[in-house]
């Protein structure tokens, strides 16, 4: 028992750790630390394989995409962190009012403890439950999987324009209005249809000021 | 025949995407096909045969869903809603490559959606809301554009925070009933209700209420529908925000939390509240969009009121507004995108006499703003009277004469935008504009169609589509 | 062993609504967009932990298991997105700071 009483504070320092500090990669450094104290939290709760993902995926994956963001975005100027500062001591006191309002809450209602479903017969295998009675989940991650290439590939290709394939006529793009042009992102002026354009609108990374 | 609902659309996104190029022209008449097929499902299948399993080899397939007369109904709309967006989107975007992206978006949204209102157990639900969520976020920073970049990152993080709250209600649920599926969560709830349990179920109910854009959580709704594309908001004012969150709170309560008196006041109370802010909202609101988000907000309301009630008329009337809903909302949202690319703002102010080179869009407008504001003979009047009838007879008068009062503001606004943007003199920078391209003008008329005539055939719809609603309550 | 499942539950009840309010703290106070991220991150980590509790004092951990598996499956494309979102975003407006992201209001 005291092993996860000093697992579940550490996991709440750390979380704390990574809400409080004011460096980005400090804070995702905290993160992924929250997450390998929760493998092995999840490892004493009798949840082995959920452990490995939350390991792999939140300590691994999510760190990374972390890091690569805050590499791919400016921090913030001088200025900037001086105004953060002072607007931060605004919000700072709604951090400790809601832990005591909430500490409050459960002193006066008290923690039940009787509420719990006695044990069940003994837990299937993780591997069997998934595959047989939750397949609709698993057609769902794969949907889940689909609109994120959908959305990386709509948020991260770079737009190249070329000359009009030939193709069904119905197809070919529709002459857009004088006015529609206001709402394309400034790109596209329409194209004559010899015109043979291969310019690249390059993903610029705004680079890391030093 | 329910789980082809889900595999053939995914099959067909599959399949769309292999790298051969005659393929993505397939794209637009697939998706086409896919609407008309789901709406004639939806109007002309028996009830056994949606049940019966027919793809199932070796085991999988199996998928536990159920389709009820509510689901119905909701496969129905999400059908003509995919038709209206499909037009919208794909003549008002320019980019071939983009156009493509869109029809794959929509078609993975549409299969989320088919999925929540099919399924008969809290996790799953969560999984294809979350599906949902993600193909319509995508949706709105189509265009890679500052507002709506903004629109999509508020609505993730809103969206997110819900869905923690329903992941935290399913959670304290799993630990005193030991299970996630609609029948066994509700049996047990029936039998030991206790503190813990009232709270998953409030916490619940708050985590939908945000995803329905209630007051008070209703903050990200005209920031979103306004910073979308064209043919996006479409879709969402249509539909996601009805499916994700009205269905499933109406799903819900009647289903798995039952109508505890503490619950009913909740819902009438939010309800009313959403009614008379979204109403009172829409009146100051110059920019189209907006207008007719804070709008939604309004009509919303009326449903999450007539839901309170807990009485069968009360959740027939819901159901039948949020039909009638998806509609009209659709209709002024694709009105709004032929006259957004026709004149290029969506400031109201700016516009004006634009019926004279527009007649079309103008006349299904007024169809539309007569079917919100509750006018005769129109489909929502039908709707507005089945609700303030029911809520009247549930003896709440004071919300009854609430949502009458509200009705007027209602008309009020939407008479202020017709005159503004419709009637009146032709502004000089407008006066070379055209009616809207013919593929705007199907959707226009066909939802305008719809709406004339639901309503004037409004007895035969009451002996075959609402009165059966009511077997679909306990 | 119920004194031990009753402890148990006590740590639980005080140290994950922590986790929550840390969480919603991140979301709400906070001018960088990365930190709402983080945010959320944690919101879902102290949403697993529940869900890990529920299977083990109940005994379903198998079924506990398969939907924080896929929880946190969906939880890694959804951040995906919001990064590259945020990458977007910083693109137009040249900074982290959430406010200028204000456009909207009215």
């Amino acid at each position: 028992m005291t092993i996860n009483l000093l697992l579940l504070m550490a996991l709440t320092i750390t979380a704390l750790g990574s809400v409080l500090k004011k460096d980005l990669v400090k804070a995702a450094i905290a993160l992924a630390v929250t997450s390998i104290i929760l493998t092995i939290l999840m490892f004493r709760l009798a949840s082995p394989l959920a452990a490995v993902f939350e390991l792999s995926v939140c300590a691994g994956l999510i760190t990374v995409i972390f890091m690569s963001t805050i590499s791919l975005t400016k921090p913030l100027t001088a200025q900037q962190e001086e105004e953060r500062l002072h607007s931060r001591a605004k919000h700072f006191a709604s951090l400790p009012v809601m832990v005591i309002a909430a500490a409050a809450v459960l002193v006066f209602v008290g923690i039940p403890t009787n509420f719990i479903l006695p044990p069940a017969a003994p837990a299937g295998d993780v591997r069997n439950v998934l595959w047989n009675e939750r397949q609709f989940d698993l057609v769902g991650q794969m949907l889940v999987v689909l609109a994120g290439c959908f959305g990386i590939l709509v948020l991260f290709k770079e737009r190249v324009k070329t000359t009009r394939r030939a193709g069904a006529a119905w197809m070919r793009a529709i002459p857009p209005t004088a006015a529609g042009d206001k709402f394309n992102n400034g790109a596209q002026a329409p194209m004559k249809d010899d015109e043979v354009v291969s310019e690249t609108v390059p993903f610029e990374s705004v680079g890391r000021k030093t | 025949m329910a789980s082809l609902l889900i595999l053939v659309p995914l099959l067909g996104v599959i399949l769309l995407n292999l790298p051969l190029r005659f393929l993505k022209r397939l794209a637009f008449p697939f998706a086409l096909a896919l609407a008309l097929i789901q709406a004639s499902l939806a109007l002309f299948l028996p009830a056994d045969l949606w049940n019966r399993i027919v793809v199932s080899f070796d085991g999988l397939g199996n998928f536990n869903l159920t389709v009820d007369r509510l689901s119905i109904v909701l496969i129905l709309s999400i059908a003509i809603v995919l038709f209206a967006a499909l037009f919208v989107g794909w003549f008002t975007i320019q980019d071939e490559k983009k156009r493509f992206n869109f029809i794959n978006l929509l078609i993975l949204a549409v299969i989320g959606m088919n999925g929540v209102v099919m399924v008969r157990d809290l996790f799953s639900l969560y999984v294809y809301l979350e599906v949902t969520v993600l193909a319509s976020l995508v949706l709105i920073s189509l265009d890679r554009d500052r507002d709506g970049l903004e629109g999509s990152f508020k609505y993730l993080i809103l969206s997110t925070v819900a869905t923690v709250m329903m992941l935290t209600a399913i959670a304290l649920l799993l630990m005193t009933t030991g299970s996630t599926s609609f029948s066994e969560v509700a049996a047990a709830l029936k039998t030991r209700p206790d503190y813990v349990t009232t709270l998953a179920v409030a916490v619940f109910v708050g985590g939908l209420s945000i995803k329905s854009g209630l007051v008070p959580f209703h903050g990200w709704l005209p920031d979103v529908y306004s910073s979308a594309p064209a043919g996006a908001a479409v879709l969402l004012a249509g539909i996601v925000t009805k499916a994700t969150g009205i269905y499933t709170m109406i799903r819900l309560v009647t289903a798995v939390f039952g109508f505890t008196p503490q619950l009913k006041a909740l819902l009438l109370f939010i309800g009313a509240i959403s009614i008379v802010v979204g109403a009172l909202a829409a009146l100051g609101q110059k920019d189209f969009r907006r207008m007719l988000a804070y709008s939604s907000i309004s009509q919303m309301g009326y449903m999450i009121l007539s839901l309170g009630t807990g009485t069968p008329l009360g959740i027939a009337g819901a159901v039948f507004h949020l039909f009638n809903h998806a509609i009209f909302k659709t209709q002024l949202f694709v009105n709004a995108a032929a006259v957004e690319e026709q004149t290029g703002t969506h400031d109201m102010d700016v516009m004006g006499g634009l019926s004279a080179r527009m007649p079309v869009t103008g006349a299904t407008s007024v169809v539309a703003f007569l079917s919100t504001a509750g006018i005769p003979p129109l489909a929502g009047f039908w709707s507005k009277l089945i609700i303030i009838v029911a809520v009247w007879v549930s003896g709440y008068h004071i919300y009854a004469t609430v949502a009458v009062l509200a009705s007027l503001v209602t008309c009020a606004y939407f008479l202020s935008m017709q005159r503004r943007v419709f009637f009146g003199k032709l502004a000089e920078e407008f006066q070379s504009i055209k009616e809207a391209r013919v593929g705007i003008l199907v959707p226009e008329v066909v939802l305008a169609l719809i709406t004339i005539a639901i309503g004037v055939l409004f007895p035969y719809f009451l002996n075959s589509f609402i009165l059966p609603m009511i077997s679909i309550v306990g | 062993m119920t004194g031990n499942t009753a402890q148990l539950i006590r740590m639980m009840a005080i140290f994950i609504p922590l986790l929550f309010i840390a969480g919603f703290y991140c979301v709400i106070a906070t001018r960088s967009l990365i930190r709402a991220l983080i945010g959320i991150e944690i919101l879902t980590k102290a949403v697993t932990l529940l869900l890990v509790v529920a299977g083990y004092l109940t005994g379903r951990t198998a079924f506990s298991q398969a939907c924080v598996i896929t929880l946190i499956t969906i939880e890694a494309v959804v951040l995906a997105v919001a990064a590259g979102l945020i990458v977007n975003a910083v693109q137009h407006t040249d900074s982290l700071d959430k406010r200028k992201l204000e456009n909207l209001r009215g």
